[in-house]
């Protein structure tokens, strides 16, 4: 590209002042159209993140489930006319850091360089993701890696626990199957599945792109069009219906032989579009947000000492929403700490969240956001969720008032909403008295 | 010299390494891509790049660090205190960490809960973490709500209040802390015992967290107690990063922590040391639910305070030739070349005040015998000491260290805990300041000669983790 401007700039945002100063995100399209929010800093380096939306672990064929993991672990592992090792060699005497995940829903990537050595650390992304080589070698020596990591999988209770979870809460659905695959599965995928499986789902058209650091609104154009210009415009993903979760009111018990036994438990949520999100976040942080301001862990841990750790979280998804949480106790109290999650939720979801509660939860939501943004790697990161969860370049300007905006009587009616509808749990171990329901 | 800290939760657990201490949902969450590093030949010294650090001693005998970063309206406020599990008393292993634990019950002036919840109200986080060498407690929120912590911070460093209300239940908080920690997890049954078995006579050998046994006997005046002889300004270091100026935090000492009485004096810390060790030691632990064997050795090593000069630069060079990333030693012989290894690693960590452990790992393929992984590992170590590390690696390596050390500097959490863990392990500010010259400073020679020294079977333990097969499946019926 020789056009010294990259499409449109507007500066259409800044951050509030409590989470990065006079800090703007500026919004760049590409003369090839690709979209990218940039932050200009003072920094030697440059982090970038991105994802293609849509590409993750729910794309997998049904008995081929981990090729989305697989194929992300091995973008990285040879491209062009550089094999595993020399890619890395080039990497690593530049210290360029370059990785890929698979999610259920999503692909993401990120990029962090020194911006000495820019143009070559986005030659290397862009090899990565257009010429991946797939050797035979590195495939297997990939496979054998994480058929190990799955077959310890298979013995250790918080996986199991997880697993049997997702699976009672998502039969028949890509969601209730294990997004990293089974080692059977993982030994059938062929060097022509990673090849399709590339193609399909690295494209422009549901490329998130955040940069932050040590680089010009400008530069970005034609930068990320040298990168990425090349990829199909469209992924070809498969249609992935929208499910609620099933299985409330279903317990499960997994028998083995550990000392503490393993808890996760889980209700159905409230979606990220949802216009009752926000007091949904605000119940969930007031129930479990993991420290001695929630009330499980009042309960459970600070007053009983029934448990180390025990949180839960709201979990959005493309197509659906959970609320879920975990916990670990010693056998002989399992029963006991399993009551009080569900007494404590039954008691917030009928009586609602105390006039304070929601006060200083609505504090800490707001305020805690700034510690989020204050590295360069963490805008990008948090740029990209933001694009993912479709909030719009301005959402952390408009993010306080959102949360402001939720009164008592919004906590009151989402309590209610998200806490009595029942629980699913599993139990991974050798609990007393705690038995599967039929 | 002290290395930067870890960037995420240990690959490798090490002696030295913190093991966080409170609850699960608010562990130390230190910024992963921090672990890719940046070109190391970049035209600014790491020393032109390190922010202006501020560093004074109250009267009290309170030392400060002051780590300015102006980029977001955040402060990151530490104390870290000279005490941890290699100072309990034979037979209360465990009791610096349930100490850390009861540090949350309250004072006279702020009961219980009002520390944490003020601290959630302005949106800040807050944890705490005990090693062998030190306890840490820390809070992060909005830059002008400093004050406050300093408050807090100062007043529960000599003015703790306990009740056996209280101490009761922290105290089972604690034995499920250990299930979940040790206990469920036979990687870590193993690691302890081999710890045990490194250490001859230095209490090193006892887990952070304690023995199980020891830990359900600690009580209200046992923690009390402890707290009396080691909680005191003169024997902890307060570290504060973020948008914060030396004055600033000098001046806020004034109202809060330079108010507090010194209420103990602290004699050396000085443990009982290790003899001359003449015997390989092995240690095997067998579980039902072990599906991938594995071998690990620990070799006894210096700790950044107790090497001769360059010694602990060159083992961490050392370390990262031997076992970091696919271009290292063991992961090219084990992995590429002979083909019998699933993964490989070495890790080495000095940030400790009497010793530390250099390690070695390796998880066989399928088909491959411990005793065939360990022979090959041992050619790999050997060849190393016999004909030592070629230039390329040598400046590659050093290049990557001392970019993470560079690339550190986004992150004023681990910043913070760099300064923070190197004083309280007997470094200096400028023994930090100086790791990445100290780094480029090593040679071939000195890598050869380190690892000659100190990759001594003799000295020694290597640990062996293997399928139980008389209950198969770990199924509890």
């Amino acid at each position: 590209m020789s056009k010294i401007a990259a499409g449109l700039v507007v500066a259409l945002s800044t951050f509030a002042a409590s989470a990065a100063d006079a800090t703007q995100i500026e919004r760049v399209v590409s003369p090839l159209g690709i979209e990218a929010w940039v932050v200009h800093e003072p920094s030697p380096l440059i982090a970038m993140d991105f994802a293609f939306a849509g590409g993750g672990a729910t794309q997998d064929p049904a008995d081929k489930l981990g090729l989305s993991s697989l194929a992300a672990s091995l973008w990285d592992d040879g491209a062009g006319d550089l094999d595993e090792k020399a890619f890395h060699t080039r990497l690593e005497s530049k210290s360029i850091g370059l990785s890929f995940s698979a999610g259920r829903d999503n692909v993401r990537g990120s990029l962090r360089t020194l911006s000495a050595n820019r143009d070559e650390a986005f030659d290397y992304l862009r090899l990565a993701l257009t010429a991946p080589r797939f050797d035979t070698d590195a495939v297997e020596r990939a496979r054998r890696q994480i058929v190990s990591r799955l077959t310890r999988a298979t013995t250790s209770p918080n996986d199991i626990a997880s697993r049997t979870w997702w699976q009672a809460a998502f039969p028949g659905h890509p969601y209730g199957r294990p997004p990293g695959g089974t080692p059977e599965s993982i030994a059938r995928i062929t060097i022509d599945d990673l090849k399709t499986y590339t193609k399909r789902v690295l494209a422009r058209g549901q490329l998130k792109l955040a940069i932050v650091g040590d680089i010009t609104a400008a530069e970005v154009g034609p930068l990320i069009d040298r990168t990425f210009g090349t990829l199909p415009a469209e992924p070809e993903l498969k249609e992935v219906a929208d499910v609620a979760m099933q299985g409330l009111g279903r317990r499960i018990v997994v028998p083995l032989d550990v000392p503490q036994a393993v808890v996760t438990f889980g209700t159905r949520g409230i979606g990220r579009s949802d216009p009752d999100f926000m007091a949904g976040y605000v119940v969930s942080h007031i129930l479990g947000n993991g420290t001695s301001s929630s009330r499980l862990y009042h309960e459970v841990r600070e007053k009983r000492g029934l448990a180390y750790g025990i949180s839960e979280s709201l979990t959005w998804l493309d197509h659906s929403a959970l609320l879920v949480g975990g916990t670990a106790t010693r056998s002989a109290v399992t029963g006991e700490a399993i009551g009080l999650i569900e007494s404590e939720m039954h008691r917030l979801g009928e009586s609602g969240p105390l006039e304070q509660e929601v006060a200083d939860a609505k504090s800490y939501l707001e305020g805690s956001y700034a510690l989020g943004l204050d590295t360069s790697a963490k805008i990008a990161s948090q740029l990209v969720q933001i694009q993912l969860d479709k909030l719009g370049i301005d959402y952390i300007d408009r993010r306080t008032s959102l949360i402001e905006a939720v009164s008592l009587a919004d906590t009151k009616r989402v309590a209610k909403r998200l806490l009595d509808a029942g629980l699913l749990v599993t139990v991974v171990g050798k609990p007393e008295g705690v038995a599967s329901t039929e | 010299m002290p290395k930067p800290p870890p960037k995420l939760l240990p690959k490798l657990l090490g002696i030295a390494n913190p093991r966080p201490g409170r609850a699960l949902a608010v562990a130390l969450t230190l910024s992963a891509t921090l672990a890719c590093a940046l070109l190391a030949a970049l035209p600014l010294s790491p020393a032109a790049a390190a922010p202006e650090i501020g560093h004074f001693t109250l009267a009290n005998g309170l030392e400060v660090v002051v780590i300015p970063d102006h980029r977001t309206p955040v402060v990151t406020h530490m104390v870290y205190y000279k005490v941890g599990a290699a100072d309990e008393t034979p037979g209360k292993s465990g009791l610096a960490h349930f100490l850390e634990h009861l540090m949350f019950k309250g004072t006279s002036k702020n009961p219980l809960g009002r520390f944490s919840q003020t601290v959630s109200t302005l949106g800040g986080h807050e944890n705490a973490f005990t090693t062998e060498d030190y306890t840490a407690y820390y809070q992060r929120t909005p830059r002008d709500r400093l004050k406050t912590l300093m408050e807090f911070e100062a007043d529960r460093m000599t003015n703790l209040v306990l009740t056996d209300e209280v101490v009761r239940p922290e105290l089972q908080v604690v034995l499920e802390e250990q299930n979940m920690r040790v206990a469920n997890n036979p990687g870590a049954r193993l690691y302890e015992a081999m710890e045990a078995a490194l250490f001859l006579n230095h209490p090193y050998g006892r887990p952070t967290i304690g023995w199980r046994h020891e830990i359900e006997k600690l009580d209200r005046a046992q923690a009390l107690a402890f707290y009396r002889r080691f909680y005191t300004p003169n024997n902890a270091v307060l570290v504060v990063a973020g948008d914060v100026t030396t004055e600033e935090v000098k001046a806020l000492t004034e109202t809060t922590y330079a108010q507090v009485p010194r209420v103990a004096e602290m004699p050396p810390r000085l443990r009982p040391m290790e003899p001359p060790h003449e015997a390989a030691r092995t240690v095997t632990l067998a579980d039902p639910r072990v599906t991938q064997p594995s071998l690990r050795r620990l070799y006894l090593a210096p700790s950044s305070h107790t090497a001769a000069p360059g010694e602990n630069e060159a083992l961490d060079v050392l370390a990262a030739i031997l076992g970091s990333g696919e271009n290292s030693r063991l992961h090219q012989a084990l992995v590429i070349e002979q083909d019998i290894a699933l993964s490989t690693g070495a890790g080495y960590d000095g940030t400790a005040l009497d010793y530390s452990a250099f390690q070695v790992a390796a998880t066989p393929k399928p088909g491959t015998t411990l005793p065939q992984i360990e022979t090959a590992m041992d050619a790999v170590v050997a060849d190393v000491i016999e004909h030592g590390v070629t230039s390329e690696e040598l400046e590659r390596t050093k290049n990557k260290l001392v970019a993470d050390a560079i690339y550190a500097q986004d992150n004023q959490m681990t910043l913070a805990r760099w300064y923070g863990e190197a004083l309280a392990t007997g470094s200096t500010v400028e023994d930090v300041q100086h790791w990445p010259d100290a780094v480029r400073a090593v040679t071939a020679d000195e890598v050869r000669a380190v690892a000659r020294r100190y990759l001594d079977k003799r000295s020694s333990v290597t640990g062996y983790l293997i399928k139980d097969t008389s209950r198969p499946e770990g199924k509890h019926t």
